[in-house]
């Protein structure tokens, strides 16, 4: 996909991919029969919006939408944007994300309306490690704890890069299991890109609901998991692997090419 | 309508209309549920609060966080009002509100009390002068700012039947409640309240009753004015100011906002296009407010019934 946009984030959506695909696979009570409201099945909202692809990818393989349709991404009259949207009218999409730090918010309120409404289902929601950077995300781990918010569980992908660099040289994250601890979350840390660990990791976060206090998994990822050129470095955070990048991505990773053409999608 | 039906009858805040309007969807409409960033005796959600604690939700000094809240909630079902002061709930929250809720189309009723110069002392960091700009630029959201207590109730009643993004907009002062317990409320609809021939004064918020007070001292002097209150300035209801200015051939937008983004900017658009018409705009003029009394502060800034009469008088001339 980002290949034949040329444009687009393969580093923190190639890290999360093992996330996605237990969360949807295995965990997750959802209905790709999409309904806006979510009633009475659990919710995932994306924070870090600009890992469109590994979503989109994930969505078209549950069944929101055909795989066929992932060729657009980022194409003008598509359903893909270039960050989710609900504009456009994708089904698996509940609001649009990419200006970051406001996806926490939004699933506080689903996560509020699931109490009020005596829905026992849960709300899913990712952001970027970077992403803790902005003030809003504060704003919600403090108030997520105060109205016992157990059916909320919120993941960071937590790769250590972002943009300009390693968090740690840009702003330090600093103690992050110590900083959600002390707002009153219980806070899990394991490894994002060991699927044994992420499935086990997060049913053991689903039978930990309701025992009054949001959670949040501290999740340990490689940027560009999986393609040993891309991995570990924020330098492919947003840009678009060529032609030759792409044959030897999909080399390593062998399971992906059965939906992929690189022939079929020049 | 006649001329007398407009007499003011009391004397109330438009934020109280707003609470009171609030509390009696809480007893109507399941859906209805309101959140408030630690203004709840400045927005008047006190009686919501106590009889509906359920489907109240105070969020604390923290607006971005309620825009996003609010935001999940309406994605869920809910009719979410959230409930501060205009500033915050445009200016401090506009990307939130950009991406969260007007690009989303998330049916949420952002509800902003104490906008304007008549919020008075507290002065400019809070006096907002530049929400109805913001908030009119947003595809999809519509933007209505009602003229008294009467017609707040009416418009917070109103927008839960709505389904989309809307910004209501009121303010802090006790001011003169005119609108008739019995005048039907529509989004979208301008409202003639004077007929008249020689200008048309185009009003909205608080300073509809200024306009009003304007014709009866431009009456005195023999001119006829015609008054539209346009509580709602996006949808804006071109068609009733199209017929009124051509008839009148002149035309005073009065608004407490500055002139750039507001109600007069909609109409000078419009009008360019289909109908030039002679204009003047009492509004702030591109300034930022100070602390004082309301009125004082409406004086100074040039929006006080004096100023709408002279400028009324000043096309008079150019005829």
């Amino acid at each position: 996909m980002v290949h034949k946009a040329q444009s687009g984030h393969p580093g923190g959506s190639l890290g999360c991919a093992d996330f996605f695909t237990a969360l949807y696979f295995e965990i997750m009570d959802h209905n790709p029969n999409f309904q806006m409201n979510g009633h009475k099945e659990d919710m995932f909202f994306l924070s870090n919006g600009h890992i469109s692809p590994v979503w989109y990818a994930t969505l078209a393989r549950s069944g929101y939408f055909p795989v066929s349709e992932l060729a657009t991404f980022r194409m003008i009259d598509s359903r893909l944007q270039g960050h989710p949207t609900t504009h456009e009218g994708l089904p698996g999409v509940r609001v649009a994300s990419g200006s970051l730090g406001q996806g926490p918010s939004v699933a506080i309120g689903a996560a509020l309306a699931k109490k009020m409404n005596n829905d026992p289902k849960l709300i899913w929601v990712l952001c970027g490690d970077g992403e803790l950077q902005e003030g809003q995300i504060w704003e919600a781990a403090m108030f997520a704890p105060h109205y016992k918010l157990d059916n909320l569980i919120l993941t960071v992908d937590w790769n250590g890069q972002q943009i300009d660099g390693a968090n740690d040289d840009v702003i330090s994250l600093g103690d992050l299991e110590a900083k959600w601890k002390a707002f009153g979350w219980d806070v899990t840390v394991f490894d994002g890109n060991n699927m044994n660990e992420v499935v086990q990791t997060l049913h053991q976060a689903k039978n930990k609901t309701g025992q009054g206090m949001p959670q949040v998994l501290l999740m340990k990822t490689e940027m560009g998991a999986g393609v040993d050129f891309m991995a570990g470095t924020h330098e492919w955070h947003g840009i678009a692997p060529n032609d030759q990048q792409l044959q030897d991505a999909l080399k390593q990773l062998p399971e992906t090419i059965g939906d992929y053409s690189i022939n079929e999608n020049k | 309508m006649s001329w007398d039906t407009f007499q003011p009858y009391d004397k109330k805040a438009t934020r109280e209309g707003f609470g009171a309007g609030l509390h009696e969807l809480g007893k109507n409409n399941d859906r209805v549920v309101a959140l408030c960033a630690d203004l709840l005796g400045s927005l008047k959600m006190q009686a919501f609060k106590k009889d509906f604690p359920e489907r109240f939700i105070q969020v604390g000094i923290a607006e971005a966080n309620m825009m996003g809240i609010a935001a999940g909630l309406a994605t869920s079902g809910k009719i979410p009002f959230t409930g501060t002061f205009a500033n915050f709930s445009t200016g401090r929250v506009y990307d939130q509100i950009r991406q969260s809720i007007a690009y989303s189309n998330k049916n949420v009723k952002i509800c902003a009390s104490h906008a304007g110069l008549t919020l008075g002392e507290d002065g400019a960091t809070h006096q907002i002068l530049e929400d109805i700009g913001m908030m009119k630029m947003l595809p999809g959201m519509t933007v209505i700012n009602p003229c008294d207590y009467q017609q707040t109730k009416a418009a917070t009643i109103a927008i839960a039947e709505h389904n989309g993004p809307v910004y209501l907009r009121f303010g802090r002062p006790g001011w003169p409640v005119f609108i008739p317990e019995d005048m039907p409320f529509e989004i979208g609809k301008g409202q003639l309240l004077k007929s008249g021939s020689d200008v048309t004064l185009l009003a909205t918020g608080h300073m509809t009753w200024y306009a009003l007070e304007a014709a009866r001292s431009l009456e005195k002097e023999g001119v006829d004015a015609e008054v539209l209150n346009f509580h709602t300035i996006k949808p804006f209801d071109y068609e009733l100011l199209l017929e009124s200015t051509k008839k009148t051939k002149a035309l005073v937008s009065v608004e407490e906002h500055n002139r750039f983004g507001g109600l007069g900017d909609m109409a000078a658009q419009y009008l360019a296009i289909h109908q030039p018409t002679p204009m003047r705009f009492i509004a702030t003029q591109d300034t930022f407010g100070e602390s004082g009394k309301p009125t004082d502060l409406l004086e100074k800034y040039g929006l006080s019934p004096q100023h709408i009469h002279s400028a009324a008088l000043s096309l008079m001339n150019r005829k």
